[in-house]
């Protein structure tokens, strides 16, 4: 029989091993980085940073003392700067452009320093901003995850009404169900949909769906502008023999259920974990099921190092984790024994002459209690009813304009998404734009 | 190798590098932990007249910082040492006694009368000390008292007392200068005709080192007042050098022996002062911040400058930069130099760039062909060094001058092999013919 049970680990070790995965820096240590900061001109970091947050100036005010300030430069950029200090891949943005690098291979801790920033800010402010007089237009915005968000922030701070109604029973989208848990602790990220919420003029409907509750029709009937913050809906498939086999779950679902449950310890997880697939969700997944006490987990993606979605410091973050990551290999079988799997058959993979993927060959089985699929979602579009799709998702224009008249989209649904918490904030905050100007005119 | 020997009035020490009389030279304890160290000298905190004078008892300090609170200037509202006179008498005795390659001279500072100065020499007679030190420098508290500063800001005064001093002791006589004047050549040239044997400085620097925002006081605060204290630390040095190179060139104390004081803390502060004419250096605030130990830094940074140039001791490059301190109007003004950036060193923060750009010549591009690129135009520069100022990598930016003969694409004009200053340029409305 498979090994996969719950309350693998001593009580005590749970609170440890989800605990913050980056220890914020102290006063002290602050200014100490904040020196390191060269305030560049047409700064990197912020050419670099989808929210364009004027880090210079954010770091400059830390390094004398003005942390309130600190924190407002970087909310007047990005209201979710929050959640992005804590899992904005900064490696590949910010940091990744410093200037130090170049000199020392030591980028200034840009993103440390920004969750400094609003970490204080937060304990000591309800919200950020000030909302302009009632324009009595209303918005409504499908979803409230990041995009929804920063979108639904931006309008109540030029005056408008805006009701965001949310498929599901909370606010938050991924960076409240879908981010590993010890990124963001001690319930950041609805502490973070309060703050925002906080400005006022903000109305939330939880628990309706759009095509399901109601439609896109009653929306653009009812309302002045309508933004689209979807996200994505379905997992992949990976189309395999023996997928439907017990003991093969979604890693997407199985981090939503680990991050809602308010103790760990009642978490499924296998002695060994094979998860399948090469983004951030396969790390958070593989080093989640480390961290709940798998003896194995090994992530099989079917490229190399360099082609995988999670960054070099995300892969390098599962190793010091005990995971173990298996390159160039496609699962062609997952193995059952009774009912439930016992193994993951794969094939050696090699790019052909012309570049193209292809199998070896030779193959290669790894003995599984548990599998995790994490090989990307798909956007469902039928809900949007006519709305253009470029790719699968949805198409817009540089104002994240849809190709419906009075509807926006942005986040993960449109063309272009990259699964950034970041880059869904910049969407929601132009498309805010564009909707503002839109309703000015 | 180097030999870091130094004899500076026939006072000899192992090296040149001395402790200021300060704090860290206020009694026995911490003097032989000096000397341990391997300092060459010290100049033992000034002493005064019985009863001994008392300090506040609250912060006597304040400080400016650089990046990571790197302490760049210090300021301070000590007095004199407030110890009795006996004890600080009996200690230097016992010291000078167990250390008789070290040198040991003697602050002293009495009120401005002959009787109390000589009074005072002849007690320190009896110990064995090497030289005296007048201090005529503080400009903090004493000076209210006719006393510091307020005796080196006359040069009349300074005169007469190294006068008295003179006739009173075997000693050498080092006179302390302040810095709190216009010129400091004035004080160094009555040093001088009052027969001082020596002028060492500077003193610290009138100052107000910070403003308590919440309490608006002054800073060191006490008890919600402040006062006027000595600034000193590295921030002074570029001051201090300026007065050494000064009292150095000036044709009334021209070979005077100096021994420089104000912000030395590494081998290289020490050179540059040799470098104008200092005989010994005196070092305090750096000691204050990192202890003792950074003497071994300097003896052994100095002999490798030493040995890498080819001078076997201090006296071998001793003033060599005294002859190099010109008048403005002695610059040679055809002499050409532009700006020029090692684009394998640049790491792209674009500082010139906004320097020259926001306040200077507009002579350094961000953006060529769409990517970003620094580089100077030389067409624009004037060849001012901001650029090469504000660099964060060391090297990274370089003047270079232009060879004789080739065009300045500023002006257009060739670059003349000639020497040319402002005294001959015919914007010079009192501009003599050049012959």
């Amino acid at each position: 029989m498979p090994d996969i049970s719950a309350g693998r680990l001593a009580a005590d070790d749970y609170g440890k091993n989800f605990s913050d995965v980056h220890p914020p820096l102290g006063a002290h240590e602050a200014v100490v980085e904040s020196d390191r900061c060269y305030f560049c001109f047409d700064a990197p970091c912020t050419n670099a940073c989808p929210t364009s947050i004027d880090i210079p100036l954010f770091i400059r005010k830390i390094g004398t003392g003005n942390v309130e300030g600190a924190a407002e430069t970087i909310f007047a950029s990005n209201i979710l700067g929050g959640m992005c200090a804590r899992v904005c891949p900064t490696e590949t943005l910010c940091e990744e452009a410093c200037v130090r690098n170049v000199a020392e291979e030591k980028p200034v801790r840009i993103g440390l320093l920004q969750r400094h920033a609003t970490d204080r800010y937060l304990e000591s402010h309800s919200t950020y901003g000030i909302r302009a007089p009632a324009t009595g237009r209303k918005v409504a915005v499908v979803g409230a995850g990041p995009a929804g968000l920063a979108c639904a922030h931006e309008l109540a701070l030029k005056g408008h009404d805006v009701t965001i109604v949310e498929a599901r029973g909370k606010a938050g989208g991924l960076n409240e169900f879908g981010i590993a848990a010890y990124k963001a602790t001690d319930g950041f990220a609805q502490r973070e949909v309060d703050f925002v919420l906080g400005i006022g003029g903000i109305t939330i409907e939880a628990g309706k769906a759009l095509g399901r509750d109601y439609s896109l029709a009653d929306l653009r009937a009812k309302y002045d502008a309508v933004f689209l913050g979807l996200g994505l809906q379905a997992v992949n498939a990976l189309g395999v023999e023996g997928e439907e086999t017990a003991g093969v779950v979604d890693a997407v679902r199985w981090i939503e259920d680990l991050r809602q449950s308010p103790d760990k310890s009642t978490i499924e997880v296998g002695s060994r974990v094979v998860v399948i697939g090469g983004g951030m969700t396969a790390v958070d997944a593989a080093v989640q099921a480390k961290k709940l006490g798998a003896d194995e987990v090994t992530i099989a993606y079917r490229r190399g190092p360099a082609e995988m979605g999670a960054s070099r410091y995300e892969q390098e973050l599962a190793q010091v984790n005990g995971v173990r990551i298996l390159h160039w290999v496609a699962p062609r079988q997952v193995v059952s024994e009774g009912n439930a799997v016992a193994a993951v058959d794969f094939e050696r993979t090699a790019l052909d002459a012309s570049g193209r993927l292809t199998g070896t060959g030779r193959t290669l089985r790894l003995a599984a209690d548990q599998v995790m699929k994490a090989i990307g979602q798909t956007f469902v579009s039928g809900p949007v009813e006519t709305v253009a799709l470029d790719g699968g998702r949805i198409a817009v224009d540089e104002e994240m304009r849809t190709s419906l008249a009075k509807v926006w989209a942005g986040g993960d649904c449109v063309r272009g998404g990259e699964d950034l918490t970041v880059q869904a904030v910049d969407h929601g905050k132009r498309a805010a734009l564009s909707i503002h100007a839109a309703l000015s005119a | 190798m180097a030999d870091l020997r130094s004899n500076f009035l026939g006072i000899k020490s192992p090296n040149p590098f001395w402790l200021a009389s300060a704090p860290p030279t206020d009694k026995k304890y911490n003097v032989e932990r000096a000397f341990r160290a391997g300092w060459g000298g010290v100049v033992w905190k000034t002493l005064g007249e019985d009863p001994a004078v008392v300090n506040v008892n609250g912060p006597r300090y304040g400080a400016i910082h650089a990046g990571d609170r790197r302490l760049a200037g210090l300021n301070n509202i000590e007095l004199i040492t407030d110890r009795p006179l006996e004890l600080n008498l009996r200690e230097i005795a016992e010291v000078k006694k167990a250390w008789p390659d070290r040198a040991l001279v003697v602050s002293l500072m009495v009120p401005c009368e002959e009787r109390n100065w000589k009074s005072i020499i002849a007690r320190v007679e009896e110990t064995g000390a090497d030289g005296l030190e007048l201090n005529f420098g503080c400009p903090h508290g004493m000076s209210e008292r006719g006393m510091g500063s307020a005796v080196g800001q006359v040069p009349e005064y300074i005169e007469m007392v190294a006068r008295w001093c003179k006739e009173a002791t075997r000693m050498p006589v080092i006179v302390k200068l302040t810095p709190n004047i216009t010129d400091i050549r004035y004080p160094a040239r009555a040093a001088k005709k009052g027969g001082a044997d020596a002028v060492s400085l500077i003193n610290t620097i009138n100052s107000i080192v910070a403003v308590d925002l919440d309490s608006f006081a002054p800073v060191p605060t006490i008890d919600g007042k402040g006062s006027h204290g000595g600034y000193c630390g590295p921030a002074v040095k570029p001051i201090a050098l300026n007065m050494v190179g000064e009292i150095a060139r000036d044709p009334e104390t021209y070979g005077l022996p100096i021994s420089g004081i104000g912000g030395i803390e590494t081998w290289r502060d020490a050179a540059e002062y040799i470098a104008l004419g200092c005989g010994t250096v005196q070092v305090c605030t750096a000691v204050m911040t990192y202890g003792f130990k950074i003497v071994e830094e300097m003896i052994d940074g100095m002999k490798k400058y030493m040995d890498s140039h080819g001078f076997s001791t201090i006296e071998d490059f001793r003033g060599l930069a005294v002859k190099n301190i010109s008048d403005w109007k002695y610059l040679n003004l055809n002499y050409i130099a532009k700006a020029k950036i090692d684009q394998d060193l640049c790491i792209k923060c674009g500082r010139c760039h906004i320097a020259c750009e926001d306040t200077s010549h507009q002579a350094i591009t961000h953006m060529v062909d769409g990517v970003r690129h620094f580089e100077v135009k030389d067409e624009e520069c004037v060849g001012c060094n901001l650029c090469v100022n504000v660099c964060p990598v060391d090297g990274c930016i370089t003047m270079q001058p232009m060879a004789p003969g080739s065009v300045d694409p500023r002006t257009g004009k060739v670059v003349s092999p000639q020497y040319a200053n402002w005294t001959t340029h015919p914007n010079n409305p009192s501009a003599v013919a050049a012959e």
